[in-house]
């Protein structure tokens, strides 16, 4: 369990206090192994975005400790915090989030301009975010603003930008949610050929269909994980 | 984040919105602009001034009648005058003086040989009066103590009214008429153009007595001299020359020495205060364009207040993707800071070329204070910090999961 991506124990998260303390996540327990392509679901209200959030580092837990990559996250300031997603996380939203007014490259290397350890000059960002467009097949779009590109073409600019800092994980929140059944095809084969190349990933999903194509789903009410299961079919050699 | 980042990255920020960064600056342009155009205008009249004052020669003290204080009835007396007696008293009793003279105009016709000059000014004066201008004779003479005591009809060109009347042929000898009054040219002046605002070229010179008797008549009052001008040999002179001056009218005038009937100035003591009248107009536009500076940074700050709204997500998605607080609000206050630099940069540039043009395009006098650019610009830097730290705050506060979520 010690070279788990993630190691989260007994987690909690309260929203206000006294009468009014709402509990969104009551003890969670979970490890994510390294190359594990996890599902989270439930219905809304489960705690599921709170989780989604403590596990991209927005948020910082109630209790409990979160460990990501070998290191403890759960106690860390606001711009520790800031340096841990710029490192380690790589986000995928459902509405991609691309900035309208930038070029995909533009987009794609944001990441690097909010990185203190390594000062790239714009030459060296620029070939890394080509780099990173290629991964995701759209090598011919660079220049391209997002409004100049169809939905899945964005939501591969997004996977794009998540991907040029060498993440531990990719976080995807419904990554297909705004997606037409071809392109949301796109995206999932997308990211079976990174999972494939060893990339953890964490999808949150609420659709079934979707979740079917991760690896290992867990399913969560009332802040609880009711069920953890292996879809199995996908499996890549993992434990547990 | 590298400064240098965050400047690109807060420089894309403002070209994503053109028309409206322009919009945003305009306030600190106007601002900027007018703190130059102002201190230009009020530097441009205080030269102006002092350059009149200058103009009427070097080392002056000038002698004016004081303010009645008797009012009427019994024991006021006439009203205090300074005569032409005076002037020969003084020009006889004080040493360490270049000269002494007295100035009357008038504006009359000119007719000489066949060409009529309309409304030429026409200058009573004494001897002393080109010593006391520094004013040279072109040829001929010039107006004597005989000509004043026998108010005697003569007359001295200036350059320009010669060349009008006589073109190449000399004046000296003919007769003009000046209203209807026929006067014999004994001097030519030589050229001296313009000089403050008096155009002495094309002015005519005669005896201060003839301006009295034929045309300022002494029931109106005419025939008493307003301002006496003595002209000290050097600065270090003038106060002994004031001293004396003032010994010679008490003596003149028989007044009492602790209440004499005049004053006497200096170019120096005129100029001084005209200079405090001009350092409180100056002090209040300053305040105007100081006022029209916060207006334009409140316009910035608003815009900017806007923009972080606006732009929420933007926000969001940058903490999301690795932005300290400390990133967002550097990115926003250089935003705000680079509005009001561009907005000075051009207000610099507004306030230099519209103190050229009121210059050049003729109303004005402006002379550009060379201070009052960096004292603007500085201004404006200290305008966006102040009104850009408040919105940057706010943008670096934002909860990335509600900025993300925000629409």
């Amino acid at each position: 369990m010690s070279e788990s991506m993630i190691e989260i124990t007994d987690l909690t998260k309260v929203y206000g206090t006294g009468h009014i303390a709402v509990h969104a996540l009551r003890g969670i327990n979970l490890a994510v192994e390294e190359g594990e392509f996890l599902a989270i679901m439930g219905p809304s209200g489960s705690g599921k975005s709170t989780l989604m959030n403590i596990l991209g580092c927005l948020d910082r837990p109630t209790g409990g400790t979160y460990v990501l990559d070998g290191e403890d996250v759960s106690k860390l300031s606001k711009d520790k915090l800031a340096g841990v997603r710029n490192r380690k996380i790589g986000f995928v939203f459902q509405s991609y989030n691309l900035l309208p007014r930038l070029t995909a490259a533009r987009n794609v290397l944001l990441p690097l301009l909010y990185d203190g350890r390594q000062n790239l000059s714009d030459a060296a960002c620029h070939e890394h975010a080509v780099a990173a467009l290629e991964t995701v097949g759209l090598g011919e779009r660079v220049h391209h603003r997002p409004n100049e590109l169809s939905g899945g073409q964005q939501q591969r600019v997004a996977i794009a930008r998540a991907l040029i800092n060498n993440p531990s994980i990719i976080l995807a929140d419904e990554p297909t949610g705004n997606l037409d059944t071809q392109s949301s095809e796109e995206i999932l084969a997308l990211l079976h050929q990174l999972h494939d190349q060893g990339t953890t990933i964490v999808m949150v999903t609420h659709e079934p269909g979707i979740a079917e194509h991760a690896e290992r789903v867990i399913f969560l009410r009332d802040g609880q994980i009711v069920s953890d299961k292996l879809n199995g079919k996908r499996r890549k050699g993992g434990k547990i | 984040m590298s400064l240098w980042r965050t400047f690109k990255v807060a420089w894309e920020g403002l070209t994503l919105n053109k028309v409206r960064s322009f919009l945003t600056t305009l306030g600190v342009i106007i601002g900027v602009g007018a703190v130059i155009v102002m201190m230009a205008v009020s530097a441009g009249a205080e030269a102006e001034i002092a350059d009149q004052i200058n103009a009427l020669g070097a080392n002056l003290v000038m002698v004016m009648p004081a303010f009645s204080r008797g009012g009427f009835g019994p024991g006021a007396g006439r009203p205090p005058e300074l005569s032409y007696d005076d002037i020969n008293a003084i020009a006889q009793n004080v040493t360490g003086i270049n000269g002494v003279s007295a100035e009357q105009s008038t504006n009359q016709d000119v007719k000489g040989g066949n060409t009529t000059l309309e409304s030429v000014s026409v200058v009573g004066t004494t001897t002393g009066f080109i010593k006391v201008r520094e004013y040279a004779l072109g040829e001929g003479r010039f107006l004597t103590d005989i000509d004043n005591d026998q108010a005697n009809k003569v007359v001295v060109l200036g350059y320009d009214v010669a060349q009008e009347l006589f073109g190449e042929q000399s004046a000296i000898g003919q007769s003009i008429k000046i209203a209807s009054t026929k006067f014999t040219v004994v001097g030519v002046m030589a050229e001296k153009g313009v000089v403050g605002n008096t155009d002495y070229d094309s002015r005519v010179y005669i005896p201060l007595t003839v301006v009295f008797k034929k045309f300022t008549r002494a029931r109106f009052g005419g025939d008493s001299i307003r301002t006496l001008y003595v002209s000290a040999e050097s600065r270090e002179m003038m106060d002994d020359v004031m001293s004396q001056v003032t010994n010679v009218l008490i003596r003149q005038h028989d007044v009492d020495p602790a209440s004499p009937d005049f004053t006497l100035m200096t170019q120096d003591s005129i100029i001084d205060a005209q200079a405090s009248t001009t350092e409180a107009f100056r002090n209040l536009l300053g305040w105007v364009a100081g006022i029209s500076l916060v207006v334009g940074g409140i316009g910035i700050m608003n815009i900017m207040l806007v923009s972080v709204t606006e732009r929420t997500r933007e926000i969001g998605l940058r903490q999301a993707l690795g932005a300290r607080p400390r990133d967002v609000r550097l990115q926003f206050l250089l935003e705000a800071v680079m509005l009001s630099l561009i907005g000075g940069l051009v207000g610099v540039l507004a306030g230099v070329g519209g103190s050229y043009l009121f210059n050049e395009l003729g109303t004005m006098r402006t002379e550009l204070v060379p201070t009052s650019i960096p004292l603007s610009f500085g201004a404006a830097a200290a305008v966006g910090i102040f009104f850009g730290y408040y919105p940057a705050t706010q943008a670096a506060q934002l909860d990335p999961i509600e900025a993300l979520r925000r629409e």
